[in-house]
């Protein structure tokens, strides 16, 4: 016993388990580290080539990624608002808001357009998913989640289910009924299942797929019918946030943006990481694709809004103003792309030319932050929901 | 299901980049060169020093950042709000006035970054003191929180009036316009931090987000995957930015008569006139399109594709041309790809059957290769097991079927034939809105549309309570 009281002079976390044990203090190959007895044992068996340990793998990583900064910067032959210099300024900009949706009794969290151009579904943080017609303003359908804090809702294509999800860490798919009588909570069908809160979902072409992503730092693709896991996508290192399907031919890839302020892409059939992005200075809120598919925006707490391209393979535009303080938590193109709409926490929703980068207009109306801001199928207007407990219409 | 802490740390770490520019911007307004011109206040009989006027934050403001007067109108009520700078008027009322409302900048000592979460034993001995300096100065919240707090740390009770009566005694030795100084920051302090029922509580909980570090393990293997994941990222092909930027203009350039929010559209935006022409005039089943949408069909084969009309039209050409069962054959393999599971086998035989079988119906020619592993994919069928063909047929159609459509009569009249709206403007009565009808819900894939018919008459304070756009 006094053997071990002399060795245990430190305590703290353990540099491999990260567990506050009581650590050894030891060097390997001139470089001292700390790790509990437990990991000094597992290291001596485990697949470690002689001489690794994390700190020089963790110091490989890091110089691979500055020379990865070095390659890209090789092809920066120009700036975005250099090339859109020969377009024309942007004119008069008027939006308001065309429709105001009351009926939430808590902080709206999250919300999606149906195909149909017109009708929309919304989760808000007292587990109250809606779905309304926007045009009208009249509630057709709602349903109470069994949890709060329902981040995630998305429409299927067929305009015919919702799928939702939040703090339950599942991703639950309710069949629409026109039955008055029927209570929609009967027919629900739970379909993905993490160990952690859903923080977004969505459909893919069909209404036979989910993608979703979740707090655990990991997406999963489920199959709808079964509830069986299709693929999951392992890579972030903190929660995941956010993610954006790709229009794109082929239709396989997928970003995701998360509290690791990456954002990576992602090919849905070998669940491997292609792209990944690493310039935003915190949480990445949400991620959009650009409509060509050759690019995405990203929204995050640093209160910028930044463009990635994807075959360039970097970032080619910030959207930022010192007068923005409060981050952006969703982002959305109009149809054309010329146009970024992003929502902050600081009630506004701010419009900027992609092309040129400057910011065309700033809008005012909620009295809470703006949590989730969509542009329409047809991009005649887009919808922002708010923690004021109200979604706005604005065309 | 697993509860998650609403975490006041997970709070603070998502509010501090923000904090920390509300600070900066604060610091540089108290600069004694560049900063506001903070002078003598007179109110009435009294001097109030070290204040400045509502209407200097927001000149001050719209000067330093080149924006509107809303917008600095905005950025004032946020330091109000969260508390660096508060009024002396009206104490309770926490918003920015763009007049000659006196305001005074908080203390760095009680700024958010520094001084929180407010405890509630620094809760507990403000009131005490408030109890103590004048019987009956609480009002109502203040006195249910009092009480409150008298039953929850009851057990430290005698601490916290003891301190009460100590802070009193130390601040009654202080100069009486410091005393006044230091009371106006404490009472702003607790406003923001205690805001009484009713007024926006700042500190929004939200589900406790985590960085690096606590979800994932930071082991030897996830710096393994990440050092393969760089060394196969530093090998990929990278194009030059002139070249990707550039296509982005086009892209912009050639799709801006077609954004609604940019250009507007024909015959006018439902969402502003009340009128659905649009959404009719463009629906699946309208016997003529529109002049814009048969154009969209020419910007790229996916444009054709994800329009059910283009489908339906390029189908007709590739009859004529005896090449429709690629179209068909492509349009199996999407369902099999993205429909239910436990069909794929199904689909897949039936695929086989009419398309790729020696002698099917409907045979498509696709090139040996892909043809012996496709077959050969066939004896264990999965959902990508067509992918290889379904490509081959997809870029088959994109390089000969599509162009030479393109170029074809059968496009080009109905191009010609196609329609372009006619405009109809917004009801020249301010008051008198177009009767918003229902429509029937895509959930109803069976029954009949119950059409209601009956008008959604929103009130006209909906155009007072708009929000608005401001122009830089």
């Amino acid at each position: 016993m006094c053997d071990q009281t002399f060795l245990a002079i430190t305590f703290g976390p353990c540099d491999n388990c990260t567990q506050n044990k009581p650590l050894m203090n030891i060097y390997l190959k001139n470089e001292p580290i700390n790790y509990c007895s437990l990991c000094v044992e597992l290291m001596a068996c485990q697949a470690l080539a002689k001489g690794e340990t994390i700190n020089t793998l963790k110091a490989e990583s890091e110089s691979l990624k500055a020379k990865l900064e070095e390659e890209r910067a090789k092809l920066h032959d120009v700036e975005l608002h250099q090339v859109a210099e020969k377009m024309e300024a942007l004119g008069q900009f008027v939006m308001k808001t065309r429709r105001t949706l009351k009926g939430h009794g808590n902080k709206v969290l999250c919300m999606d357009w149906c195909r149909d151009k017109r009708r929309i579904v919304s989760s808000s943080q007292d587990g109250k998913v809606i779905v309304w017609d926007a045009y009208t303003t009249n509630k057709e359908h709602a349903v109470t989640m069994p949890c709060t804090w329902v981040m995630a809702c998305a429409y299927a294509p067929s305009g015919c289910a919702v799928a939702c999800g939040g703090l339950d860490n599942k991703c639950s798919v309710y069949p629409l009924s026109l039955d008055k009588n029927e209570n929609l909570s009967s027919k629900k069908k739970s379909v993905a299942m993490h160990t952690n809160y859903l923080s977004s979902c969505s459909f893919t072409n069909s209404d036979m797929q989910i993608l979703t992503s979740s707090g655990d730092g990991t997406c999963a693709l489920w199959d709808v019918e079964s509830g069986q896991l299709l693929q999951s996508f392992h890579g972030h290192s903190a929660d995941v946030l956010t993610l954006d399907l790709a229009p794109s031919e082929t239709g396989n890839t997928f970003v995701s943006g998360g509290c690791d302020k990456k954002a990576n892409v992602w090919d849905m059939r070998s669940g491997q990481n292609v792209q990944s992005f690493e310039t935003h200075e915190s949480d990445i809120n949400s991620v959009k694709y650009y409509p060509s598919g050759d690019a995405f925006a990203s929204g995050s707490d640093d209160a910028t809004c930044r463009l990635f391209d994807l075959r360039a393979d970097r970032e080619v535009a910030i959207y930022s103003k010192e007068s923005i303080i409060f981050g952006a938590s969703s982002v959305d193109f109009s149809l054309s792309g010329r146009l970024l709409f992003a929502g902050h926490n600081d009630y506004t929703i701010n419009v900027w030319d992609v092309l040129k980068g400057t910011r065309v207009a700033i809008l005012f109306g909620h009295e809470n932050r703006v949590s989730t801001v969509r542009v329409s199928p047809d991009g005649t207007a887009f919808c922002s929901g708010s923690w004021d407990n109200t979604l706005r219409i604005w065309a | 299901m697993t509860i998650n802490t609403l975490s006041q740390d997970g709070v603070q770490r998502q509010q501090m980049p923000c904090l920390t520019k509300m600070e900066r911007m604060i610091i540089s307004m108290q600069d004694p060169d560049m900063g506001i011109k903070l002078r003598n206040q007179r109110l009435l009989i009294t001097v109030i020093p070290h204040a400045m006027t509502g209407i200097d934050i927001v000149e001050w403001l719209i000067k330093k950042f080149s924006i509107s007067d809303e917008e600095a109108l905005h950025i004032g009520h946020l330091f109000v709000k969260y508390g660096y700078i508060y009024p002396l008027k009206e104490p309770r009322h926490l918003i920015l006035k763009a007049d000659d409302s006196p305001y005074r900048f908080q203390t760095p000592y009680y700024w958010m970054s520094t001084c929180w979460p407010a405890s509630e034993l620094d809760y507990a001995i403000y009131l005490a003191k408030k109890n103590i300096r004048k019987q009956g100065e609480l009002i109502e919240y203040e006195k249910e929180c009092y009480n409150a707090l008298h039953k929850r740390i009851n057990h430290t009770w005698d601490f916290v009036v003891m301190q009460a009566r100590e802070q009193l005694r130390a601040s009654k030795q202080r100069r009486k316009a410091d005393r006044i100084v230091l009371e106006c920051q404490e009472q702003a302090y607790w406003l923001v931090n205690r805001p009484p029922p009713g007024m926006l509580d700042i500190i929004n909980h939200v589900p406790e987000r985590r960085t690096m570090n606590t979800r994932v393990q930071l082991n030897a293997e996830f710096y393994k995957k990440e050092i393969e994941h760089n060394r196969i990222s530093l090998a990929r092909n990278r194009i030059k930015s002139s070249i990707c930027l550039e296509s982005y203009v086009k892209y912009c350039e050639q799709y801006q008569p077609h954004d609604p929010i940019m250009q507007g559209c024909l015959p006018s935006n439902p969402w502003i006139t009340d009128d659905v022409m649009f959404w009719h005039m463009n629906s699946e089943a309208v016997a003529l399109p529109t002049k814009l949408r048969v154009e969209r069909w020419s910007f790229s084969f996916m444009e054709l594709l994800n329009d059910a009309m283009g489908r339906k039209e390029f189908l007709v050409y590739l009859e004529k041309e005896f090449s429709a069962e690629n179209l068909c054959f492509w349009q199996a393999c999407e369902d099999v790809r993205h429909g239910e599971t436990s069909k794929i086998p199904e689909k897949v035989g039936e695929v086989y059957k009419q398309f790729l079988s020696p002698g099917a119906s409907r045979w498509v020619n696709i090139d040996s290769k892909t043809m012996e592993k496709t077959l050969e994919g066939l004896k264990r069928p999965h959902r990508f097991v067509l992918d290889d063909a379904q490509m081959h047929i997809y870029f088959l159609m994109k390089k000969d079927s599509y162009p030479r459509y393109l170029k074809s009569d059968l496009y080009k009249n109905l191009l010609a034939r196609a329609i372009v709206p006619q405009e109809t403007k917004k009801s020249g009565f301010p008051f008198m809105r177009r009767q918003r009808h229902s429509s029937p819900s895509p959930a109803l894939a069976t029954q009949t549309a119950e059409d209601d018919g009956k008008a959604k008459n929103s009130n006209s304070v909906k155009q007072s309570n708009s929000g608005t756009a401001s122009q830089l």
